[in-house]
């Protein structure tokens, strides 16, 4: 059975994705069907925060950065040239008089988050711990402030719009399930392998002739890269984008879910995706669609308070995530038909 | 002309020491339970919030009794959040302690905020509060709000007073070992409980006197309020040293101080990033990243006490 825990580790993950999407698309009213496309992005963005976060043990809050320059590069350089000058006139010229498609778009913005995950890793991942958090969250304030302000490179602080939807469930769910397959080459990579050994023991890892400044970037701009990604994927669902969709509140929704997951696993990151996005279309559905005798389930506004009770009680309950930071393996299902306490238990894998 | 220019950067710098000690006094708070429990509390800019709320509620009464009220539901309610969610989770890993109070802040930032979607009400609540604190005294060509007197003087006296406790109480003194090393206080007989209530119990005070200040001079509540300033804290906290609660203290005020001088230096026009004021946060953050690089334990950390180190 042991022989085949590598391809359920990956299968589980994709058959989560996979399984949603189709339910979805068969499923979901038109207004829902948004949300459960956003819900398979968010996936992708936890993921991507997952490839740092979860091999190195290093907390970021810097990774929406990448979500923001990617969605704000595919979505200004996909606005039809023919309106584009007319919309925003205050851009650089050549990327006001140029657009591009939607596959390319989709690539650039992976590699404009994997160039500026880069520039700003080579430095940054000279550090661990708070100051790791906080110099990350910097970068976070420094990429919204800019974005915001900046008119030359983007919409500036107005809404961009005239974005192409292209965006559809095929899309959200290959995107999903991509960023899935090459987050767990990484981690089943050499690189991946050295990466956790830093997240376990620094200074074992560093005896035994680790770099790990080294190790940490490349995580980095891949997660940069895979966020970015994420980003595009993002900016073609919605048609139209606020700096503000991508920054705090993203930032700590996405990094919720990746504890309520449990954040040392590839399965944590999407169950976590998986569990807080269905809890919220769960909720703002009770809110505003089903009622019982003219009123609605809950009272407007609240779905929030109820995914935030939510994360706290899963929290509070399992403080490791869902998962426990556990990749799936066969052990599970016998431990399912098992009896009494398991036999099957064993020392976690350095999942 | 040289006294008028000379006048405008004493008026900017006092204003700065005004905003910087409100910040050191929530980073007080942020240090004190950062001290005992390793936690860093995100929520607590909601207990300034629900501290402005009780001002705003109890808008007609006596300030005094407003104030007191304030003070005395934020304690309550950190106390809650304490019993809640810090205790079960004391044991775990920061990041999950600090999601936690992620969420904790989520939810209490979407409960304030259905106060306005539920009825048709205008966002915010306005607060009357010691209003009259917002008049200036104007000293040659310098003006100074009572407020920014009011929160030098709170701060002062509120740092004094908890100096005085630290120091020279049995409270105070279980409170710095609990600190220094948890689990030997509590071999030595310390108790755990007790020591980290009373710990949380006066960040709460002290979340409920920057609320009183800042509300003076914004005079409204909304689901919004604390939350930049406690992520301006937090970093401040962090560029000081969260280590010690001297340091900081003294990484909050600067913080405090820095944002409000650069913003009042820097010019207003200027196209490019970092030129002008409306890029002072990435200005501030560009500097919270250098001496995070030189010094990752913190400004004012003594060397080798460090908690991180880089690698």
């Amino acid at each position: 059975m042991r022989r085949w825990d590598p391809l359920l580790q990956l299968a589980m993950p994709v058959l989560l994705v996979v399984l949603t999407a189709v339910l979805a698309s068969g499923f979901a009213s038109p207004a829902d069907s948004v949300k459960f496309r956003n819900v398979l992005i968010e996936i992708s963005v936890v993921v991507g925060l997952y490839v740092f976060v979860g091999n190195s043990g290093v907390l970021s809050f810097g990774q929406i950065s990448f979500v923001a320059v990617g969605a704000f590069s595919a979505g200004v350089m996909t606005v039809p040239s023919d309106v584009k000058p007319n919309v925003l006139t205050t851009l650089f010229p050549f990327i006001k008089n140029h657009s591009i498609g939607n596959v390319t778009s989709l690539l650039l913005a992976a590699g404009v988050g994997m160039i500026y995950a880069l520039i700003v890793g080579i430095p940054l991942m000279r550090l661990s711990g708070l100051a790791a958090g906080i110099a990350t969250f910097a970068v976070l304030g420094i990429t919204y402030n800019i974005l915001k302000y900046w008119d030359r490179i983007g919409p500036g602080a107005t809404t961009l719009t005239l974005i192409p939807a292209t965006t559809d469930y095929v899309q959200a769910t290959a995107g999903a399930v991509g960023v899935i397959i090459a987050a767990f080459l990484y981690q089943r990579s050499r690189w991946g392998r050295l990466l956790r050994a830093t997240r376990e023991d620094p200074a074992a890892a560093q005896a035994a002739g680790i770099d790990i400044h080294r190790q940490r970037l490349w995580a980095f701009v891949l997660s940069g890269g895979l966020c970015g990604f994420a980003g595009g994927l993002l900016v073609h669902l919605l048609e139209s984008i606020n700096v503000d969709q991508v920054y705090l509140d993203l930032t700590f929704l996405t990094l919720a879910m990746l504890v309520v997951g449990g954040s040392q696993s590839l399965l944590g990151a999407v169950v976590g995706g998986l569990t807080v996005g269905l809890v919220n279309i769960l909720l703002s559905d009770l809110e505003h669609k089903w009622h019982v005798g003219g009123a609605s389930i809950l009272p407007g506004g609240s779905s929030l308070v109820g995914v935030a009770i939510v994360m706290l009680a899963v929290l509070l309950v399992r403080p490791s995530g869902i998962t426990g930071g556990r990749e799936f393996d066969a052990g599970w299902i016998s431990r399912l038909f098992a009896r009494g306490p398991s036999t099957a238990e064993r020392v976690p894998p350095a999942a | 002309m040289i006294l008028a220019v000379a006048s405008a950067h004493v008026q900017a710098i006092i204003d700065a020491i005004g905003s910087g000690a409100v910040f050191a006094l929530i980073a007080v708070g942020i240090g004190l339970v950062f001290g005992v429990l390793r936690l860093v509390n995100f929520a607590y800019g909601q207990l300034i919030m629900i501290a402005a709320y009780m001002l705003a509620f109890t808008d007609g009464w006596n300030d005094a009794f407003s104030i007191v009220v304030a003070v005395a539901v934020t304690v309550f309610a950190v106390l809650v959040m304490e019993r809640v969610a810090f205790r079960p989770l004391r044991t775990t890993s920061p990041a999950t302690m600090l999601v936690a109070t992620f969420a904790i802040s989520f939810l209490l930032q979407n409960a304030a905020l259905l106060r306005y979607t539920y009825k048709d009400r205008p966002q915010g609540d306005s607060i009357g509060t010691l209003a009259e604190l917002n008049r200036a005294i104007t000293i040659g060509q310098v003006h100074v709000r009572w407020v920014t007197i009011v929160a030098i003087c709170t701060a002062s006296l509120a740092l004094a007073g908890l100096a005085l406790l630290l120091g020279w109480t049995s409270l105070g003194l279980q409170l710095r070992a609990a600190a220094n090393d948890f689990q030997t206080a509590r071999l030595l007989g310390v108790r755990a409980n007790t020591v980290i209530m009373w710990a949380v119990a006066i960040s709460g005070v002290l979340a409920a006197f920057a609320a009183v200040i800042l509300s003076i001079s914004r005079q409204q509540v909304d689901q919004t309020t604390g939350l930049d300033v406690t992520i301006f804290v937090l970093i401040g906290v962090v560029v000081g040293g969260m280590e010690n609660l001297v340091s900081a203290t003294l990484g909050g005020f600067l913080i405090g101080f820095a944002n409000s001088l650069v913003g009042a230096e820097l010019p207003t026009q200027g196209s490019w990033p970092f030129t002008s004021n409306v890029y002072l946060p990435s200005v501030i953050y560009l500097a919270v990243i250098l001496v995070l690089l030189v010094r990752p334990g913190g400004l004012f950390a003594r060397s080798g006490q460090a908690a991180v180190e880089r690698v």
